[in-house]
């Protein structure tokens, strides 16, 4: 996956809480094989009414939220079923950092495998963001390097992450080939390990 | 003296291949489940690598989501089809077993997983799909988890986790008659919020839990994903044993009598304590609904649907008004005033024999109300075998119910089987999110003798003095 080490971007508000991943990509788009081409589906349901027009009053239609990079939402990000499509149609789309105050954790760990950067920060600073966000065209620079969100008027706050995903991240590195490193450790597992 | 420990503590020690100080742990899989929907893309990674599936025999696969519930051979979405026919070609490939469409033991992977024998005490148990939750009920440890991970186990067969904190659920007294283990996640839910869970493993405990059946507790396991919680698990005892007991893929004889003494020996200790406790009184809890998009939204069945202006705080009175208006409700009236068109009594959380008999108990010679389309989606050809052994499958015919093919169905609506725009559903599924059941559909999350009850007279009705 590509790395990522320091990102400046166009924010999209999204100012919702508990988005759903039904809502972030609905079923009816699960059943691809592939993992590409997802991102014209991004919240689907919101975006296109029954004639599959796009919705004047759903933000992310705002021509100007194609180049968006940045997505700022409101607590538990990503609540509900596994599925991975979710991250694959907001990376699709262009988004590379999700911004909320909390994440829902199977929707969190899926993130950090496909190189898009979860940043947690208060509800607070989120919501500031959000409040930036829709007052105006708004640039955001996340550093993962530093651990730091900030912008060019003087806003900055801290996140944090596992130091495992932050280093995952930080080089693009893939799980798998980290993991068979260690297939020693597995074999002598297996050996002496019970399952009825 | 050992120090005492809780169950997820023990599983955690006995499975970890691997950790280092400030890292996650390198956590070997016991069973890996696998469907149609979340592993098309892993196979494909590891084609593209060379990789091979580690442990085919620690591997199972079905097909549920896309499975039409109606002549199940003929599927006619031809995305669908690719779909499941991808799945059989990588198990063929990968020489992992399969239980797809025709096969005797094909259904909802989190109904076949237990009913074979699979699921047992102490497992660490994975699959693409978040409500693998439902696994816990018999002591193991079962979270969901997405395709990138997907693929690592089956080139691995270990994820990297980090060792989850403790959450003891503990529910004190008893469950009144005619309240559910549905009702009791419900209203878990509904009082302390979709995220309450987030981050913790939960252990159900308490004399409410010890006195369910294993069906009871696999639904309120499978519901803890909606809590935020990954995984929710209940120490296993006699009724875990004699629920495995005979089991296709249990330990027979000899071996079984040595696994019981092992699981038995998994439950929590006396003394180990959680990183955090809430504490739930049964007795108080009564048959609940869900009215809004989430399923912490939910009230008693005598309650009326909340009103915007009442919430504590803006956000709130937002979120609730939001919620009105996709549900197209009025605030303050009786939910039980609520007409429904559509009952759906399936799903990974209510499909098993004991749901269906506890929803065809309510019926009694009636029939379903005129307005009403109700169909029961058996979670398994065992459930379906089982339950026309017994007639059951009769009684729902002639009460006017249709009963359909094993598989997810109307629960997320992938296999067609929809809640048409607009129209309204009182469903035994887990989850009440916008669009779930189809686009623009409403559901009402409710236990199976509630939507029995609902398809009768049209609307919702108190279970307890439906006689």
């Amino acid at each position: 996956m590509e790395p990522i080490r320091q990102h400046t971007g166009l924010v999209y508000p999204l100012n919702r809480a508990n988005v759903d991943t039904d809502q972030i990509i609905p079923k009816q788009f699960l059943k691809r094989i592939s993992r590409q081409g997802f991102g014209k589906f991004l919240f689907y349901n919101w975006r296109y009414d029954e004639n599959e027009e796009p919705r004047k009053d759903f933000s992310l239609n705002n021509p100007k939220y194609q180049r968006a990079t940045i997505l700022v939402a409101g607590e538990n990000f990503g609540c509900g079923s596994s599925r991975e499509h979710a991250p694959w149609a907001l990376q699709d789309f262009g988004f590379r950092i999700i911004i909320a105050s909390s994440f829902a954790d199977i929707f969190y760990n899926n993130c950090t495998k496909n190189g898009i950067l979860p940043v947690k920060l208060t509800d607070q600073e989120a919501q500031q963001l959000i409040k930036n966000a829709e007052a105006s065209d708004y640039e955001l620079t996340v550093d993962l390097e530093a651990k730091k969100v900030y912008d060019r008027e003087g806003f900055s706050a801290d996140f944090d992450l596992a130091a495992y995903q932050r280093e995952m991240l930080l080089n693009g590195w893939d799980d798998i080939s980290v993991t068979l490193t260690h297939s020693d450790k597995i074999d002598q597992f297996e050996k002496t390990h019970v399952v009825y | 003296m050992t120090k005492a420990k809780t169950i997820i503590e023990k599983i955690w020690d006995k499975n970890v291949v691997h950790q280092e100080e400030g890292k996650p742990g390198l956590l070997y899989i016991d069973l890996h489940l696998v469907h149609e929907v979340t592993s098309p893309q892993a196979f494909e990674g590891l084609r593209l690598k060379g990789r091979k599936v580690r442990q085919p025999n620690r591997t199972f696969a079905t097909m549920d989501h896309n499975v039409p519930t109606i002549h199940q051979n003929i599927v006619k979405d031809e995305i669908s089809k690719l779909q499941m026919d991808t799945l059989k070609k990588n198990c063929e490939e990968f020489g992992v077993p399969i239980a797809g469409v025709g096969h005797p033991h094909q259904g909802i992977v989190h109904v076949i997983g237990p009913e074979l024998g699979l699921t047992q005490p102490g497992k660490t148990i994975v699959c693409g799909d978040s409500h693998t939750s439902t696994h816990g009920a018999f002591g193991a440890l079962a979270f969901g988890i997405g395709t990138s991970e997907v693929e690592h186990v089956l080139a691995t067969q270990t994820v990297w986790q980090s060792k989850p904190k403790t959450l003891n659920v503990k529910i004190n007294g008893k469950l009144g008659v005619g309240v559910t283990a549905k009702d009791l996640i419900l209203a878990i839910i509904g009082q302390q919020g979709v995220d309450f869970g987030t981050g913790y493993v939960i252990e159900y405990t308490g004399e409410a839990v010890r006195n369910l059946s294993m069906e009871g507790r696999m639904t309120i396991c499978n519901m803890s994903i909606e809590a935020g919680a990954r995984a929710g698990l209940v120490s296993p005892d006699e009724t875990t044993i004699e629920y495995l007991r005979n089991r296709p893929y249990a330990p027979k004889g000899e071996e079984f009598e040595q696994a019981t003494k092992d699981w038995l020996n998994l439950a929590t200790d006396e003394g180990a304590t959680y990183d955090r406790t809430v504490e739930i009184n049964a007795e108080e809890i009564e048959p609940q609904v869900t009215w809004g998009t989430n399923p912490s939204m939910c009230v008693p069945i005598n309650a009326n649907i909340p009103n915007p202006d009442q919430a504590d705080n803006e956000n709130d009175k937002n979120e609730i008004q939001h919620a009105l208006d996709y549900m197209g409700l009025t605030a303050s009236v009786p939910i039980s005033s609520v007409t429904i068109e559509h009952v759906f009594i399936g799903s990974c959380t209510n499909s098993r024999l004991q749901d269906l008999e506890q929803a065809a108990s309510v019926i009694k010679g009636r029939k379903v109300h005129p307005d009403v389309t109700a169909i029961v989606v058996p979670g398994s050809q065992t459930v379906k075998l089982e339950a026309e052994k017994s007639g059951l499958d009769q009684l729902f015919k002639d009460a006017g119910f249709e009963w359909r093919e094993p598989g997810c169905s109307m629960c997320l609506a992938m296999n067609g089987d929809a809640v048409p725009p607009g129209e309204r559903c009182a469903s035994t599924s887990n989850r009440n999110f916008e669009g779930r059941q189809g686009a623009d559909s409403r559901t009402h999350l409710v236990s199976p003798e509630m939507a029995a009850a609902a398809a009768i007279e049209g609307r919702f009705v108190d279970v307890r003095t439906f006689v």
